[in-house]
């Protein structure tokens, strides 16, 4: 509804910003980062009912989804904005407790629990997004890095606020208070208890819902970075005194990458939030931040379908090192160390630049080939 | 002929630094106007101000008698001022064409062909080039492709931020004749410069700048005559 005119927008221009190199480039790119998830949801389905999978990892099949989600939303403002962003997990928690609480909020009025559960993601997406705004229109049209200070004190804000936010409804209709109990009536419904965060949260995510996040918000991101106004942020990236001298209004595109991000990560918090029956708010400390963050820069800065790769593995591992138990943190680290050599490691990197450059000049040469090449 | 930019007492700090103290200026239609002076006169500051990324605390800028003082520097562009800044900034990722047609962002989609037509007619070169990606060009050849992408917005006021920069001599001589060819097509252009003798040699009127100050002014001929110019500027 709302969302689906911010895709719009940007989209609907003549294809004249697009050379034709650049076109089969985001194709590929597009079909690969789909392929991913919708082969990933098969796999693990089947790998379930087979029972090949175990119901630990089971268990992490809507975390992984979200992860996912939230690399990939990530991405459009490290990769394709170029600009730091450290409290991704300050967004997910705005989306997670505005989700819950407008769950709570639809129960009483609609039957339909996944009806309940997407009206909250849109919810959180709107609310997460509504913060986006507010940090990011003082903060995005100075230069320098002052949108990761910015956003690392945000996420601790938001986690700090909710430590001592209460938050309940009664007759009288929704009430709140911070550092001390809400009296409410006895019929009573307690939302949000400080510290230990969300309660009686009713589980109503699924990984199908999940997955339909993941593809959600590859769709969004793809859309952006292929229209007229991701080239723009891409190219204020590149090269930010070079968009100024052509006309781009800076802040507005850094903005709009900004404040998508942060409406999907408010999206997939709220999913996130409804796999759970409580939800403390330690779960949105710096430290998720900085995990999203891993994602994104080990899978390829900009790479959306690296990050997705990234943030699926780092979110199975721990899980299936269980059996490891002690070592379980230090084998983590040492399978981060090496994913991050082989990704950075120049010869592999070459090999594989190479490839791509071969079949990218194969697709030229065809193209010229077949006439279709555009002047 | 119609006053195509007036600049009128601006003032321009950056902090505490005060850069530009008091300058005024115009520029007419279908004239080269050059502001010449040393390194760190002011010369980049005053486009800048121009262009609408700095501010000046007092006067006023109008463009075709409309005060843009005030304008964002995106609108500014959409109004017919095309910034070419100083060390060709393009975008290194993107080939040749892609620049341009970058250049044209704010221009509606039906000018965009024959603006790029008209970008290689006037510089060859980046026809040549065009499918290369833009890093990898030559530094004259950057420097006509971040000229040609300000032209691809149909600007009435080209403003070149030290062109010559860092060319060889043959390079320079190309880009200058470019300019000449631009002005002769009916492009006003703003020309800033720390090669005196270059810019005077085309420039129909001259400011000399130092220190946040205009100093001297008169036509290009006027000044490269001039003894203060001559022992400064032209090695004597
Ligand atoms: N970003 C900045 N911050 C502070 N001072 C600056 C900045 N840019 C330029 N200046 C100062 O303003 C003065 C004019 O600089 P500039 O306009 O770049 O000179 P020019 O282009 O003539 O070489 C110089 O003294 C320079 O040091
Ligand atoms: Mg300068």
């Amino acid at each position: 509804m709302v969302r689906k005119k911010k895709i719009k927008a940007p989209a609907t221009p003549k294809r004249l910003l697009k050379g034709a190199v650049k076109g089969s480039e985001y194709k590929r790119e597009a079909f690969i980062a789909y392929a991913i998830l919708i082969l990933g949801y098969g796999f693990l389905q089947l790998g379930a009912g087979l029972g090949i999978i175990g119901h630990n990892l089971q268990g992490q099949f809507v975390p992984i989804c979200v992860y996912v989600s939230l690399a990939i939303s990530l991405n459009l403002v490290v990769g394709i904005s170029g600009e730091l962003s450290l409290g991704h997990a300050g967004f997910m928690a705005v989306g997670a407790f505005s989700g819950v609480v407008m769950a709570r909020i639809l129960e009483t009025y609609i039957s339909v629990s996944s009806v309940q559960l997407l009206l909250s993601m849109i919810f959180g997406a709107l609310v997460a997004a509504l913060a986006g705004l507010l940090i990011g229109i003082p903060i995005l049209g100075l230069r320098g890095d002052y949108l990761a200070i910015v956003t690392l004190a945000f996420g601790e804000i938001v986690r700090n606020i909710m430590n001592v936010l209460y938050f309940g409804i009664d007759e009288t209709g929704l009430r709140f208070a911070f550092n001390h109990t809400i009296p409410l009536a006895d019929n009573s419904q307690r939302i949000i208890t400080g510290a230990i965060g969300a309660t009686g949260i009713r589980q109503k995510a699924s990984f199908t819902a999940g997955i339909f996040l993941a593809l959600f918000t590859l769709f969004i991101v793809l859309n952006i970075k292929n229209s007229k106004h991701g080239r723009a942020i891409m190219a204020i990236r590149d090269n930010r005194i070079a968009g100024e001298s052509i006309g781009l209004d800076v802040k507005k595109f850094k903005l709009t990458a900004f404040v998508v991000s942060a409406g999907l990560a408010g999206m997939a918090g709220a999913l996130f939030a409804q796999n759970y029956s409580t939800l403390a708010p330690i779960k949105f400390s710096f430290n998720t931040s900085v995990l999203i963050l891993v994602f994104v820069v080990l899978g390829g800065i900009g790479n959306i379908w690296g990050g997705i790769i990234a943030a699926a593995l780092l979110t199975i591992l721990p899980e299936a090192l269980r059996q490891f138990a002690d070592y379980r943190m230090l084998t983590y680290a040492i399978v981060l160390i090496l994913v991050m050599i082989a990704t950075y490691n120049p010869t592999i990197k070459s090999t594989l630049q190479m490839r791509i450059h071969k079949v990218t000049s194969r697709i030229k040469k065809r193209r010229k080939e077949t006439g279709k090449e555009v002047a | 002929m119609g006053t195509v930019l007036t600049v009128d007492n601006i003032n321009v700090y950056y902090g505490a630094i005060h850069a530009i103290k008091g300058i005024s200026f115009e520029v007419n239609k279908g004239e080269i106007v050059t502001l010449i002076g040393a390194n760190g006169a002011g010369k980049s500051t005053t486009l800048h101000t121009v262009s609408g990324l700095l501010r000046s605390k007092t006067g006023d800028i109008k463009f075709l008698g409309k005060s843009i003082a005030k304008t964002p520097a995106h609108k500014i562009v959409a109004k017919g001022i095309s910034h070419v800044p100083e060390g060709r900034r393009v975008f290194q990722e993107m080939t040749v064409r892609e620049n341009l047609e970058m250049g044209a962002f704010i221009t509606k989609a039906d000018k965009v062909k024959p603006n790029v037509e008209y970008v290689y007619e006037q510089f060859p070169r980046l026809k040549e080039r065009k499918s290369q990606i833009a890093g990898t060009l030559s530094g004259g050849e950057q420097q006509m492709l971040a000229m040609g992408r300000a032209l691809m917005s149909n600007p009435q006021l080209l403003m070149l931020d030290e062109p010559s920069m860092g060319l060889a001599p043959i390079l320079v001589d190309q880009i200058f004749e470019i300019i000449r060819n631009l002005n002769k097509s009916g492009t006003t252009i703003l020309l800033v410069e720390q090669n005196a003798n270059m810019a005077l040699s085309i420039a129909d009127r001259a400011y000399v700048i130092e220190t946040g100050r205009i100093t001297l002014s008169g036509s290009g001929e006027e000044l490269a005559k001039s003894e203060k110019v001559r022992k400064a500027y032209l090695g004597g």
